[in-house]
Formats: C-alpha cells, sequence, structure tokens
C-alpha cells in the first residue's frame, strides 16, 4: 500500500544561534493547488524538527502526544543514529512548533525535489504549518504512525542532511573537502589531520547551508543506536507522581467544572432545578449549552456535587427509542438490501452458485466499545481578552488548537494551545471527538479572565465516548476438493466507505467483497486499530472455520494460503514454533491462532487457553511474533505488542457498549469489566525484523487476539463464537453437551 | 469548619467539609496531583494513599475519616524520590502512559510491607488496579525480581 509522500526539508538557525532542520510532509501526491489543500478534509501533514545547540545537546522536537506509546524515545534513537550523536546528549521534547521559531526567523533555505508546492506554502514558510493547520485534518498522533511515517520519511531524512551540514561547516572551517571527513559521537573528525569539532560548537555555521534532500542514509548493518532497546526517558517521572497530565494542570486561579450531557445522544437539555444549589458552597456559574449542563465552581467534587444536584432534564429528539436490538435490526436490514462492491476478482462470488458447490458461512458481529483510558476526558481552558489558552492531553496539538480557536469563534493565532500527555487515550482524545474540549472552551467563555479545568466523571467519560463502531459481517466461501476456498464473498457494515483492512492476505482466486455504509445514532471515534480491530477477528474467524471444514489444522490451513507470502508465513510460523503448536497440553487446554497485517505490521498470536466445566475461561499464556520492518527499540515494541494484547482481550472477553432508551447502559468499571492483574495471561513477544518497511507499533497487537481467542475456544469446547463479547455466551458443560457438543 | 489532616508528615488544617473526598482535597486543597482520579467508586485504584501504613482509595474516603491518621501519597512514600519499588518499575521498564501507576506502586508497596514475597497468586489477590495499557506483564516481573523470586 505505497503512499507517495512529498516532503519540504527547512534548515536555518534559531535565534540561539542552534542548527534547526526539519521536513514538512505530506502523503498525497495529488496536493498541487492550494485550493486542493484546502479543500481536502483528511490529508495528513507532518512536521518534525531536530535542534542541534551550542551546548552539543540534540533536542527531537516531537509534536506527537506521549500516551506510552515510547516514541519519545523511539524517534530520537531514529534521528541520532543517522547523526552519528552521542546517545546520552539526545533528548526530546513535544512542541507546538512555534516554540522553536519564536521571532520567525527561518532561512530560506528549502529544498525543491520535483513537485509542486501547494501554494499556501511559498512565500510564508515561518507559521506555513500554522496556516496548514487551519485547513488540514492533523491527525499527528495515531494511525500508527509516528515511527513509520515521521521517523521514516522525515526524521531520518532530517538527521542524515544536518549531519551532512556540520560536516560542511567543519570542512570549511579546517579548508578540507567534506568527502575527507567523518562524524561520531557528535564530532566532526578529519582522520588526515586529527582535528575534530562537537556539533554544538558548528551548529551556528552549519545552519548557513542548504539542507539537501538526499543526504545519504546509513544501512542497517551500520546501525549502532538503531535497534537497542534503550531505557525510556519517559518513565522516571511516570513513577513518582511528577509527570503533569492534563487532568494535573493549575494555572493561578484556577476553576472547576462538571458537566452533565444529553444521555440519548443528539438531545437537548430541557430543563435543570437550579434551587438545590442555591447557596451552596463554592458555586461559580452554571453554563447550559444546547445539550448540557455544566458547573463551574471552586473545586471540582462541589461542581460534581452540584450537577447531580440541578437534575437536567433532557429532549431526546426522537432516538430515545433505539436500543442496541434495534441497531442490529437496522445493519442487518441493510446488509439485506444490498452492498457496494469493493473487491471483484476473478469471477467474484460466482462460485458460490455453481452446481454441487461446497459453501460455507458465517455471520459475525461486534458490538460499540468505548475507550476507558485510566485518566477520564479532561481539558483547561483560559478565555481572557478575546484570546484562548488551553490545556489538555490529546493526539493532536494543532488540530486540538484549531479547534478550539472555531468553537470560540476566533482566529488561530488568538489560541494557545498545551499539549499535555494523556493517561492513555487510545484514539479518544483528539479533535475528531472534541465533546470535552468543547465544554472546556464554553464554559471558559462563561467565566472569562478565569481559567475553568473541566473534567468528566467516569460515568460522563463512558456515557460520553466516541465509540468504535458496531459491526455486522457476512461471509461465504466456496470449497474445492481439498478444502481450500476457491470463492470467499464477505459484505460488512461500514460508517465510512470500504475498509481495506477487509482485503485477505489469503490467496483466494475469486474475491468478491462489499460494503454497506450505515449508521445510528452512536457518536463513532477512532478505537485502537481502528478497522483492523473488527476485521481481524471476523476475517481470522471465519478461516479457522474454513479450517475446520476442510479437517485440517489451523496453522497447516493458513501455511497453505499463504504460500507466496513469506513475510507472514515467517511472523505465522514464528509464533506457532514459539508457543508449542502442535505440542500436547494437559487435558482441558487448547490453542488457537491468528494472522493479521495492519499499519504495515504484521503479528501472529497464538491463545493457549482453559475452559473449565463451570465455563470459566482462563487464557494461560498468548505468544506474539511481530515483524514490523526493523524495531527501532525492540523492548518498546514489545511493551507496545503486551499493551495491545491486552487491550483487545478486554474486549473480547467483556466489552460491550449496549443501548436502551437511546442511551449508553454501562457507566463504570464494574459494567465495563476490564482485564486485571488476576487474569492478565503470559504474555511472550517476538520480535522478528525483515527487509520490509518499518510498520507501526502502537495498534497491530490488538486485532489478533479475539480470533486467537475464539478460535482456541473452539479447539477446546467446539463453541464457536461468532458475537463478541465472549461473555455472552455460555460455556458451560452443561450447555455445550445440550448443544450436542 | 476545619479538618485537621497530616500528609506526608506535615499538618495542615484545612477548610473543607467533612466530607469532602480525600483524593480531591489532597489533588486540589494541597496540590498533590500524583494521586489520580479514575473512576470516583473505588473501583480501580488510581487514587491509592496510604493510611497509617495501609492502602486506601481516597476517591471514597472523605477527609474526616482520616483525621489524626497519617496520610501518604506518591510524593511522599520516598525520603529522596526513588524506593525499591519504583526503582524496579524503571529497571524493568514497566510504565506505558503511567497514569495508574501511582496508585499501582502505593498499592504494592503496601503489600510488600506486609508480605515480603508474594507469589503471583498474593499478588493477583491483593493488587486489584486497573491499567488499560496492560502493564500487568512487567508489574509481575518487576515485583519478582524486587522480591528475589527469580524469572
Amino acid at each position: 500500500m505505497a503512499t507517495t509522500r512529498r516532503m519540504v526539508l527547512l534548515g536555518g538557525a534559531s535565534t540561539a544561534g542552534a542548527l534547526i532542520v526539519g521536513y514538512a510532509l505530506w502523503p498525497s501526491g495529488r496536493i498541487a493547488r492550494a485550493d486542493k489543500v484546502m479543500g481536502s478534509a483528511r490529508e495528513k501533514f507532518v512536521t518534525n524538527w531536530i535542534r542541534i545547540a551550542k551546548d552539543d545537546t540534540i533536542t527531537v522536537i516531537v509534536p506527537h502526544g506521549d500516551m506510552g506509546q515510547g516514541i519519545f524515545t523511539a524517534l530520537p534513537q531514529m534521528a541520532a543514529e543517522e547523526l552519528d550523536a552521542d546517545w546520552s546528549k539526545v533528548g526530546s521534547e513535544i512542541a507546538a512548533p512555534d516554540s522553536v521559531f519564536a521571532n520567525g526567523a527561518l532561512a530560506e533555505g528549502f529544498v525543491a525535489h520535483d513537485y509542486k508546492f501547494p501554494g499556501i506554502l511559498q512565500g510564508t514558510i515561518d507559521n506555513s504549518f500554522r496556516k496548514i493547520a487551519e485547513f488540514m485534518d492533523l491527525q499527528i498522533t495515531g494511525g500508527s504512525s509516528a515511527v513509520r511515517f515521521t521517523g521514516v520519511y522525515g526524521l531520518r531524512v532530517s538527521a542524515a542532511a544536518a549531519r551532512e551540514m556540520l560536516v560542511k561547516a567543519a570542512a570549511a572551517r579546517w579548508h578540507v573537502s567534506p568527502d575527507e571527513c567523518s562524524t561520531k559521537n557528535n564530532r566532526v573528525l578529519h582522520a588526515a589531520s586529527g582535528k575534530t569539532l562537537g556539533y554544538g560548537e558548528l551548529a551556528t555555521e552549519a545552519a548557513r547551508y542548504d539542507p539537501s534532500a538526499t543526504p545519504r542514509l546509513k544501512p542497517a548493518s551500520e546501525y549502532k543506536i538503531i535497534g537497542r532497546s534503550f531505557p525510556r526517558g519517559d518513565i522516571p517521572p511516570k513513577t513518582n507522581g511528577t509527570l503533569t497530565y492534563g487532568i494535573d494542570v493549575k494555572p493561578d486561579g484556577l476553576l472547576y467544572a462538571a458537566v452533565k450531557a444529553s444521555p440519548v445522544f443528539g438531545g437537548t437539555l430541557a430543563s435543570v432545578d437550579e434551587a438545590p444549589t442555591l447557596g451552596k458552597r463554592g458555586i461559580v456559574k452554571i453554563v447550559k449549552t444546547d445539550d448540557a449542563v455544566i458547573v463551574v465552581a471552586d473545586r471540582f467534587w462541589r461542581a460534581k456535587d452540584a450537577v447531580a444536584a440541578l437534575r437536567p432534564k433532557f429532549n431526546d429528539k426522537g432516538n430515545g427509542h433505539v436500543t442496541s436490538a434495534s441497531i442490529w435490526t437496522l445493519f442487518n436490514k441493510s446488509l439485506d438490501d444490498g452492498v457496494d462492491s469493493d473487491v471483484d476478482t476473478g469471477k467474484g462470488d460466482a462460485g458460490l452458485r455453481a452446481k454441487g458447490a461446497r459453501i460455507v458461512e458465517a455471520d459475525y458481529r461486534v458490538p460499540f466499545l468505548a475507550h476507558a483510558s485510566m485518566e477520564p476526558v479532561n481539558a483547561t481552558a483560559l478565555f481572557r481578552n478575546g484570546k484562548l489558552e488551553v490545556w489538555a492531553g490529546t493526539q493532536d496539538g494543532l488540530g486540538t488548537r484549531a479547534h478550539c480557536a472555531k468553537i470560540a469563534d476566533i482566529g488561530m493565532d488568538d489560541v494557545k494551545f498545551h499539549q499535555m500527555p494523556m493517561g492513555g487515550s487510545f484514539g479518544r482524545k483528539g479533535q475528531w471527538s472534541p465533546n470535552f474540549l468543547n465544554y472546556a472552551v464554553k464554559a471558559a467563555m462563561a467565566v472569562p479572565g478565569k481559567p475553568v479545568k473541566l473534567i468528566f466523571t467516569r460515568e460522563e467519560d463512558m456515557q460520553q465516548d466516541y465509540y468504535r463502531p458496531a459491526v455486522v459481517s457476512r461471509f461465504k466461501a466456496a470449497l474445492d476438493d481439498a478444502g481450500l476456498p476457491t470463492t470467499w464473498s464477505n459484505a460488512y457494515t461500514t460508517d465510512k466507505k470500504a475498509n481495506d483492512e477487509a482485503h485477505i492476505i489469503y490467496a483466494v482466486p475469486n474475491q468478491a467483497i462489499g460494503y454497506k455504509k450505515i449508521v445510528s445514532h452512536v457518536p463513532l471515534g477512532q478505537w485502537r486499530s481502528v478497522e483492523a480491530s473488527w476485521h481481524g477477528f471476523f476475517v481470522e474467524s471465519f478461516v479457522d472455520e474454513l479450517a475446520h471444514a476442510a479437517g485440517k489444522d489451523p496453522l497447516a490451513y493458513r501455511q497453505l494460503l499463504l504460500k507466496d507470502k513469506p513475510r507472514h508465513l515467517a511472523t505465522l510460523n514464528l509464533a506457532a514454533q514459539k508457543a508449542g503448536w502442535g505440542v500436547r497440553l494437559p487435558a482441558g487446554r487448547a490453542r488457537g491462532i491468528a494472522i493479521f497485517e495492519s499499519f504495515q505490521t504484521v503479528v501472529a498470536q497464538v491463545a493457549e487457553i482453559e475452559v473449565g466445566d463451570d465455563g470459566a475461561l482462563t487464557v494461560h499464556r498468548v505468544t506474539c511474533a511481530v515483524d514490523a520492518g526493523t524495531a527501532i527499540n525492540p523492548d518498546g515494541l514489545k511493551a507496545q505488542m503486551e499493551g495491545g494484547i491486552i487491550y483487545g482481550l478486554s474486549a473480547a472477553k467483556n466489552g460491550e457498549i449496549t443501548l436502551a432508551n437511546g442511551a449508553v447502559m454501562q457507566s463504570n468499571f464494574p459494567d465495563y469489566q476490564v482485564v486485571q492483574l488476576a487474569d492478565d495471561p503470559v504474555i511472550e513477544v517476538f520480535v522478528h525484523n525483515s527487509d520490509a518497511p518499518i510498520g507501526g507499533g502502537g495498534e497491530p497487537g490488538t486485532p489478533p487476539i479475539a480470533p486467537a481467542l475464539t478460535n482456541a475456544i473452539y479447539a477446546a469446547t467446539g463453541v464457536r463464537i461468532r458475537e463478541l463479547p465472549i461473555k455472552n455466551h455460555s460455556l458451560t458443560l452443561k450447555d455445550r453437551q445440550s448443544a450436542g457438543l | 469548619m476545619t479538618v485537621r489532616l497530616k500528609v506526608n508528615g506535615a499538618i495542615r488544617d484545612l477548610d473543607v467539609e467533612p466530607d469532602a473526598p480525600l483524593l480531591w482535597v489532597i489533588r486540589d486543597e494541597l496540590g498533590l496531583t500524583g494521586t489520580k482520579f479514575g473512576c470516583g467508586i473505588a473501583a480501580c485504584g488510581a487514587c491509592t494513599v496510604h493510611v497509617n501504613g495501609l492502602a486506601q482509595r481516597s476517591c471514597i474516603t472523605p477527609v474526616s475519616a482520616v483525621e489524626g491518621m497519617d496520610v501518604t501519597t506518591i510524593e511522599g512514600v520516598s525520603a529522596d524520590g526513588v524506593t525499591p519499588v519504583q526503582q524496579a518499575w524503571i529497571d524493568h521498564q514497566v510504565p506505558q502512559c503511567g497514569y495508574c501507576q501511582s496508585g499501582m506502586i502505593m498499592a504494592v508497596t503496601a503489600l510488600l510491607k506486609t508480605n515480603p514475597k508474594p507469589s503471583d497468586d498474593d499478588l493477583k489477590a491483593a493488587i486489584t488496579n486497573i491499567c488499560r495499557c496492560g502493564t500487568y506483564p512487567r508489574i509481575r516481573t518487576a515485583v519478582r525480581a524486587l522480591t528475589g523470586q527469580g524469572a
């Protein structure tokens, strides 16, 4: 799935004399004119900067958010490698890019590379990415993209370009050719004369050179920093309570706010009963918006109690009848009415109608899911003299800032945004899911001159989420005499357009994959691994069903279908081998296997489980093999696999958001159970590098776990689970026997 | 009305309601934001503090209930900033987003005072804090290593 990247390299000096090299890049080859830039809402624009200061320290300035994914170590590793830096002198910081160019003093040393600039970039390089932010979707963190896009396409090039600029500067000082120089550990060396100069000393002079858009990049054989599991610098503050998350900010004069929004999505606020709050200590203001009531108070608990005391009433605006059952009915009917074709290869699904065809069919579905990060959504906003200052943990600093400007109806230049580390996000915290930002800004505008920290209770966080969609997916396959599929047919619901993640890696000559766009009133958002989170379950469950229909071992079956995919085959075999696939298990235990590629990373998992006669499910062990091309920080990648597996495991076992009377029924952890230490399996991750381009790390661990688990349950019990979560299915011996298993 | 609290060894007289939640008093009256809010109903453990050395969830604890007792938060759990548990957390690269870890470390620290060599089963029974980033495997590894119980 190659994407054309367009890149601009910029280099110059900061006002402090530091060398700064950075790039701006955007993914689409189609951008040629400013009007296309402004018209497209889905283009992604990424910037990254490296600063080499006169004190010899190197800072990678990363406009990505920290949600624990380890990129504040992995990205600097990539830069440090190409720079031949001294790792002990390399650090990173979150930044809004403007802070780097405080006076907008950028030398116009950019390099064009056989493409046309969007008009918007010409002439106003300083702050140009700010202006672009107003027009483009700036999903800068997410899509498991930090390492594979930022790192690969920009950061390494910028670092290598900076290195060459430093060499040129040293060579000029020594009156030698740059070819006679080398670099090592933050220094430029001239072997013939023995002279050396440090990067810090050279920084200001180096900034006078133009960065090359095609510097020499190191081959993997020369890596000294990439591929090492350096300890993460963000970890110590996360062990002693000193890290300030969005929820922890404390600007002077801080007020607090709590909110209750319409439980039925799309509903409006009808009335509140202010009487119980009159004279109550600390209440500053009651703010009514069209769909919510907010109480601003001097302390959070007083605001929260007041919101409850107001007993707000809402009009449901017509969606008060919606239930989970009605949504399933709606989705199923939409598929019954026919789908739009996405994939149609060979004879499509004609093979399903061939005489004597051996057909296997199965329908699947997955429910809405909440994100349930440990830090509930929150934002702090200060509106003063027509300007806004906002603090929030979000995955996209520039995009959030642009969004807040829109809510306040002011220019982006009048908004200052502080991007804070997040206590988890998994796709929740950003302007694509903006309710927490909207309420915070509105509360702040109601009490100008005073900062307001608006925090969602856990109940509001769970009931006012932007959910992982509920999806229905139907499969049919025709098998040949050997039991292998010759026709693969799949029809699924989607909230947008065709999902690439429904495309299968398996060699099936005739495929018909279609989709139907259908939505309910439930707000939808991005959830860890997005479309892969459902297609992984669907595809790997159905392939498993085909294997069993063919009477073949699920691993062997997949091996046959992946014989032309060496990378996938290698990853699958690694997981199977490490899991001891085929080795006899104690009675009552069974294994299930699944493999899925997402965000350019291939992950295979084997779940080893046990089902008791009482139906209790124990997940003993998960073996995971991951091929992300090159693992920049292998231990960091392992941690992301562990996290992705446990996140998906919670969803598979118990995750379900249901609706009654148009509103979400779940409200807190007791009715939205998640994996805890007591039911956490042993997880073993095996990192396997290959020549593939670097793939993502944050999300690809999640898609395979649900099907690995349900495939294992089938192997153990004969119960085939096609509708998640697992808790809705009885696995008791009694019920299995009644079902004839 | 004032409530007298002793937090991290320091005595403070606070003008708050007796039923004000200890969690929010710690965070917003005392400015100690290391103790976190996660659920408000003692289901997640992010708000865990020590009261007279025992782990307690502060979100449902009214301040009046801890008058006269020693309350310790993550900020006060060590004299010099790095306890053996915290060092083990760093050595084994436990945290991801880190938000649950104050409560997790407080819970584990309290457990180790009464059970210096907890088995895996002991740990599972005692530590019910929720982590959404999935750091449980590393928590087990870190505790095992710290308590000399090997891999």
